[in-house]
């Protein structure tokens, strides 16, 4: 497991998304998984930025990066606002243009593209996000 | 990312280039608007030089969209999607909300 610290900002979506990439990419990952996991990784990490970490502006989360096996794991701690993604309704895909909501696509992003994703709140400890994915 | 507008009579070509991710969509959103402002409805969004865009990309398109589409006045069509992009709007249920060319003169000419 590699582990990195970020400022909770915007700008360092794509270091985020080269360091899970670089990691995949090296642990065997093919080119459509690492989209996939990069995808994920931005929504988890921008989720933290945005609602954990709304009104901060000098917040901290630390990635967690590793592969084992054919199994790709990525933490990410934050201590903000904890935000359970499994408690936010999945957005309506049948839902015409105009009832369409704008929220909760990048949980359900999250949910879709990896195999597992999981949340802890721990006390003293942050928020834990931990995300799984299997080759193939 | 880079974006980019062209006019030609009957829409317009924006051309987004590079990463959208929510550092950048603000951006990308703005351009739409600014169209829009300008009284511009018929948008062709040419997406082949995109690499990468998450779903702050995708809300900005769904927003320029609802406003496009508003009195009939026009839509919003997406050219050259990347695999990778193409995948991930399908994954939302994103593609039954715009219809998708697959070259340039193609969707300039659907206006």
């Amino acid at each position: 497991m590699q582990s990195v610290q970020f400022t909770a900002k915007f700008e360092f979506l794509d270091e985020i998304r080269e360091f899970v990439g670089d990691i995949a990419r090296a642990g065997g990952f093919g080119a459509k998984d690492v989209y996939n996991i990069q995808l994920a990784a931005d929504e988890a990490a921008s989720n933290i930025i945005e609602h954990a970490y709304e009104g901060v502006s000098n917040g901290l989360m630390e990635l967690s990066c590793g592969v084992s096996g054919n199994v790709i794991t990525i933490i990410l701690v934050d201590h903000g606002e904890s935000f359970d993604p499994s408690a936010i309704p999945l957005p309506d895909l049948k839902a015409d243009l105009s009832e369409r909501k704008i929220g909760g696509l990048g949980i359900f992003l999250m949910r879709k593209l990896m195999d597992e994703v999981h949340y802890e709140i721990k006390p003293n400890k942050g928020n834990i996000l931990t995300m799984i994915k299997r080759k193939g | 990312m880079e974006i980019t507008a062209q006019e030609f009579k009957h829409c317009d070509l924006i051309t987004i280039k590079g990463r959208v991710d929510s550092a950048t969509a603000p951006q990308m959103a703005q351009a739409l608007e600014t169209a829009n402002e300008s009284g511009k409805y018929k948008l062709a969004v040419d997406m082949g030089a995109l690499e990468y865009m998450s779903s702050a990309g995708f809300r900005a398109l769904l927003a320029a969209q609802r406003n496009c589409k508003k009195y009939n006045r026009g839509e919003v069509v997406l050219v050259n999607v990347p695999a990778r992009i193409r995948e991930a709007l399908e994954l939302a249920g994103f593609t039954e909300l715009f219809k998708t060319f697959d070259d340039t003169l193609t969707a300039v000419g659907h206006f």
